[in-house]
Parts: structure tokens; sequence; C-alpha cells
């Protein structure tokens, strides 16, 4: 094995006789753009993937609506404010049973990113290990506006690439059956957020 | 695992691409899906596209970060081993098909799986793995959607993103019956058929032991691999077994995390035509109390350290996998994925495939670069900007150069045969010109390089008359 790894680069540097002298890399692109308002722009973008988008101050009294009744997972760091008693709390460690088994998930996000519609979890506070936010059927997630940035070049900068990352841009989704968009195969049915700003 | 095995990435006994075009060609429904599917995704690309006023200048960066990878690939390989490293994951080496399938069979095995659930990966595809685990009695379970209605389908994958383009509802609703059980009553309607899918896969994610992935992107800085996907069986697989075995081209690196920034503007935009897809997916090794406990990374050669020798022909390891050069492709559109008998189809394909078998003895091989009219819409879209009709036309000459017997009159016959009906009928002009007609974009012919430009003396003819291709074919070939 560790001969195939000597042979492999062996064959790299022999390939390389020509010593390529690529030219240095462009970046004219853009890295920030200027938009009117990145969270407005942030919540039209996820709405357009089907995702039910709120504009709240505070997030409690829509976590009460949307929850009441339901038996719903949560990180273990999740705010207590968020834990409003018309709902059946489920608090790791869960298992995957449970997990399959519950009627949603309610999380925080570590980024959000407006030109995309796109949301970053990183395993951060109130967001839990990843498996939280897949296996159920439902996705409650919180976004703070300070969470939100215009482009992907903002967001990358703001992330720690070495935690395991998710980006989620609207339900799961796919255009396998005729190019035709179905939500939800495997990941979340439903995604629905709400944007936080004073 | 010898070098002398072949190398899997076209199918055995596939016909050379005349042979497979006709046929193709004569599958009226195969031909309506596609062009609908095409279609759509052109569209949807374009628009996608013109929303960033500055995708010149990423295609640019992206052109130029993968040179750079290439041009110092030793160097980033082994930074990029060494984070994964630091991180927890244990990297393998492969020269060939053989050697990774052998790898990957062993982990699974030593993991106790005698199933592993995949994720779609055109590595995977490459070097045959399911056919290697099958084989040594670990059974593959594909889980994306168009995977798994190709897999129970017993079909060929056609289309690099869209495996099962060639497939409409109702042939999808068939498969899943004969396959599926409790599935009598399941209707044509795509929402129920995902649903269909959903259910028969959840079971399979929760029990298995060991997933396979691919890898769209891998940061030699961090370590890090990144997968982009729709449907979040990418990550079921990812997060649930305890062991993941990553299998990656060794071309698929990155320099630094910031690099990302741009591919993964490009990517989406090319490859489903969306701002972002659904879901991405970067992890760095193991984490402790997430996802899997042990992290296999397999470094595929296979034909990639050839194709890196060739100055010309290198710049097809810039590829992202994004399948927009498939989707403009006029060729393409007519005779499906399946007629380039290889993993790679389309006119990536048509330069990839041959380069990485390696071998231009290889009829049907040989007869890949000659599967277009190099017209150019692929560069025009391809987000790394890979020259295909450059690498095309070096690589008739390779397949030139492997007959020495061939009068470069004969070759440039051999080179247009699968339009052109013969050596007779090829030195027809007016037969090049209707030839023209179906290979143009938007009315006007942009030029036929070799060996088209020995026959034509302007490079920019106006498009014949109409005809059909099917009419055309039979006509001329019949
Ligand atoms: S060659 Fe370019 S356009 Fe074609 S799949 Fe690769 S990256 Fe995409």
């Amino acid at each position: 094995m560790g001969d195939s790894r000597d042979v492999i680069l062996a064959r790299i540097r022999g390939a390389l006789g020509d010593r390529p002298d690529p030219r240095p890399v462009p970046r004219e692109y853009q890295r920030t753009r200027d938009f009117p308002s990145v969270l407005d722009l942030f919540a039209e973008r996820v709405a357009d993937y089907r995702a039910i988008v709120h504009r709240v101050t505070d997030p409690v009294e829509l976590i009460r609506s949307a929850l009441a009744g339901k038996r719903v997972a949560v990180a273990s760091d999740a705010p207590p404010e968020w834990l409003v008693p018309e709902v059946t709390w489920l608090r790791e460690p869960l298992t995957n049973a449970d997990l399959d088994a519950c009627d949603g998930v309610l999380t925080g996000c570590a980024v959000g990113i407006a030109e995309t519609g796109t949301i970053v979890l990183d395993g951060g506070v109130a967001q839990g290990r990843r498996a939280l936010t897949l296996l159920p059927d439902y996705h409650l997630c919180v976004v703070r506006a300070d969470q939100v940035v215009g482009t992907v070049p903002e967001a990358l900068a703001r992330l720690e690439p070495t935690r395991p990352l998710t980006f989620v841009s609207g339900p799961s989704a796919t255009s396998d059956i005729e190019m035709d968009r179905v939500e939800g195969v495997h990941g979340p049915r439903t995604l629905e957020v709400l944007i936080v700003s004073q | 695992m010898g070098d002398t095995a072949r190398n899997p990435v076209t199918w055995l006994g596939s016909p050379a691409f005349p042979t497979a075009a006709k046929t193709a060609l004569a599958d009226d429904q195969l031909r309506r899906n596609l062009k609908h599917a095409t279609g759509l995704i052109r569209t949807k690309r374009a628009g996608a596209v013109a929303e960033l006023p500055d995708w010149e200048q990423l295609r640019l960066s992206g052109e130029a970060i993968k040179d750079d990878v290439l041009a110092n690939l030793d160097t980033y390989l082994l930074r990029f081993e060494e984070s994964v490293a630091a991180r927890g994951g244990t990297v393998h080496w492969a020269r060939d098909a053989a050697e990774a399938n052998e790898i990957v069979l062993r982990l699974a095995r030593e993991a106790g799986a005698d199933e592993v659930v995949k994720i779609k990966s055109m590595a995977t595809m490459e070097i045959g793995l399911n056919e290697a685990l099958q084989a040594g009695g670990v059974t593959p379970i594909e889980t994306d959607l168009a995977e798994l209605i190709v897999q129970l389908g017993n079909d060929r994958p056609s289309h690099i993103l869209v495996p099962a383009i060639h497939r409409n509802r109702t042939e999808i609703r068939d498969i899943f019956k004969a396959a599926m059980p409790g599935t009598e009553d399941l209707t044509d309607e795509p929402v129920e058929l995902a649903a269909a899918a959903r259910a028969f896969l959840r079971r399979k994610f929760l029990s298995a032991k060991v997933a396979v992935s691919g890898a769209n992107f891998g940061v030699a800085e961090t370590g890090s691999v990144v997968v982009v996907e729709s449907e979040g069986n990418g990550r079921m697989c990812l997060t649930l077994p305890e062991t993941l075995i990553t299998v990656m081209g060794i071309e698929k690196l990155v320099p630094t995390w910031q690099d990302l920034e741009v591919f993964l503007q490009l990517l989406p935009r090319s490859s489903t035509a969306e701002r972002m897809n659904p879901y991405t997916s970067v992890w760095t090794g193991v984490t402790p109390g997430d996802g899997p406990r042990d992290f296999h990374l397999v470094l595929v050669d296979n034909g990639r350290t050839d194709t890196l020798a060739s100055t010309v022909g290198r710049q097809a390891l810039r590829c992202i996998r994004c399948s927009a050069c498939l989707n403009v492709c006029p060729v393409y559109e007519r005779t499906g994925g399946q007629a380039y008998g290889s993993v790679y189809p389309g006119p990536i394909g048509a330069i990839l495939a041959p380069q990485l078998g390696g071998d231009m003895h290889d009829k049907h091989a040989a007869s890949l670069p000659f599967a277009s009219s190099l017209c150019g819409a692929c560069f025009e879209v391809c987000p790394v900007r890979i020259d295909i009709p450059s690498v095309l036309v070096h690589l008739r000459a390779k397949a030139v150069e492997a007959k020495p017997k061939y009068s470069p009159e004969a070759i440039g016959m051999a080179a247009m045969s699968w339009v052109m009906a013969g050596p007779r009928r090829f030195r027809a002009a007016q037969r090049l010109a209707v030839a023209g007609r179906l290979l143009s974009r938007g009315g006007r012919i942009r030029g036929l390089p070799f060996p088209g430009s020995k026959w034509t003396d302007s490079r920019d003819l106006p498009a014949p008359a109409k005809e059909s291709f099917s009419a055309w074919w039979k006509r001329t070939r019949g």
C-alpha cells in the first residue's frame, strides 16, 4: 500500500516533466455584493425553495404555534426560552430510532447566505449533531439577523472548515423523475425558517 | 491488482460509438425523454448563470485553481493526506481500479458488513465497485433515486447528473412495482414515486454499518471532503453508518478552504441550474459524537497520471462533473449517454474515457473522440473552461497514430464516419453540409475544425436546410 503511494507520486512527477508553470490564480470575482437588504433577499430566496419563512422579532410565539402538541427533538444546548411547555421536548442523547419517530426538530444555525437562500449548520450552539436535522421529517430553524451574510465567499470566511458542516438550501428535493422537482426524498420534507431581527 | 487489469472506464463489449448511436437513434421514447430533459436544464442553467454578474471571472478562477492543483498535484496530495490523517482519517492509495476495489472490499469486510449503502459517485462507477463488491459477497445499495431506478431496472446510467434521464415516470413506476414489496397501488406521480423510494431506503440507512461515497472536492489545506447533493441520501450515508469509505480521484483537490468559494458557486448553477443544491456536506476526518467513527479515504489514480502526462489532454482533469456539457451537446441530445459505452458520457466522456482507458488501439475508445461536431458549445458552458474541442482534435490524432496504416484522408473519414455515411458519400460536399446543419447551433456552423476543416474552406458556413437527424441518418446510412 505504501508502495502504491510511492508509485502514484512517482507517476505524477513523471507526468509533470514539462514543469507546467500555472499562471497566478486571478480572483476578480466579487467576494461581496451590494444588496439593498441582505435580510429581505435571504427571506425571499429561502422561500424560493418552497421553504416556509417567517420574519419575527421574538421566535417564541412562532415556536409555540408551530410545534404545540408535537414531539420535537432539540440539541442539549438549545436556549431555554425556546422550550415552551406546550411541546414535548426530546433532548439528546437520542437514538436514531427516537429521531426517526419524532415529529420534527428545532435548531439554530451558524450562517445564512442571502444570495443562495442557504442555511449552514456547523454543530455549534443549538444545532446538535448532524443526524438531528436529518432523520425528522420536519425542521424548524431559527436564524438570527446577525448570522446572515450576502454571498458564498462571505459565508465560507465565517465558517470553521474542520467542523462537520451541512449547507441546507430548501427541503430535500429530487429532479430525477422527468426533471420535475419533488420535495422531500430523504431529508426533512418540510423546512420552516424563523428569521429573527429586532 | 496488476497493472495489466482492464480499466473498466468503458463498458466491456460496448459497440463502437457509430453502432451504438444508431441503435439509440432508433429508440423514439429515449430520444423524447432526453430532448425534454436536456432542453429544460439548458434553459434553467442559462438563467442561473445570468444571475451572477461575475460568472466569467468565477470561471477564470476555477480554471486557474484547478491548473494549479494539477501542476502541483504531488504536493497537494501529500498535504491533503497529512490533514486527513491529523483528524483521524485513514488514507489509502490505489494505482488502478482493481486495487481500489480490493481496498474497499477489505474495509467493508473488516467492518463486518454484508451490505453497504452508497451515494452516487462517478469514481466508484468508473472503477466498477458495485460489481467487485457483489463478487466479494457484499451487496451495494445505491441510494440516489435515479441510481436506484437504474439499479432496480438492471439498467445502465445515461447521464452524469440524471442517470435515469432516459426513463419516464410510467417506466419508473413499473420498475418500482416489480422490485419493492407493498407497492401494488403505486401511481406514476413523481411525489408518490419519491415517497416509495424514501420508505424503501429508510430501513437500509438505519441498519447499514458501512457507507461508500465519492467526493466532489477535497481541501488540501484542511483535509475536508465535500459532497454536493440534492436528496439527502448523501447526508444519510455520510452521517449514520459507523464506517465511511470515500473513493476519490486524485485530481479532485482544491488547495485551500477559500478556493471552495469559487466552486460552490460554479457547480450548482452549472449542474442542476440552482442557486445552490439542497444539501452540501463537509467533513474533516472524524468528529467524536457526530457521524462515523471510522473514516477511510481511497485516493484513486486509474489512468489519471497518464492523462496528466499529456500537455493537451490534462485539462480534462479539471472537470468537476457538472454535466453542463452534456446538456448542450447536439450529439448527446440525439444519441443519449449509453451510446458512449462509458461511465463518462457526452463531450467530457469523449475526452476523458479514452484518456483514462489509455488504449487507443481499443476500437471503442478510439471511436469516442469522433462523437462530436466540434461545435464548441461544451467549452462555452464549462465552468472550468475545458477546451473540449481541442482535446478531441488531439485525441483524434492519437487514434490515427494508433492505426498508422491509414492515410490522412482515410483517417479523416474514419473521424466523421459516425455522422457521415461512408468513404464514397463523405467526399460529397453537400453531405458534410447536411451534417453541418445538424451540428450547428443558432443556424450557423461554428467552424468544423479538423477533420471537417479539411473539406470546408469556410469556417462559418450558413447552416443547410433542416432535416431531422433520423431521416438524415436513414437516408445517408440506410
Ligand atoms: S467538462 Fe466542464 S461542463 Fe463538462 S462535466 Fe466537466 S466541468 Fe462540467
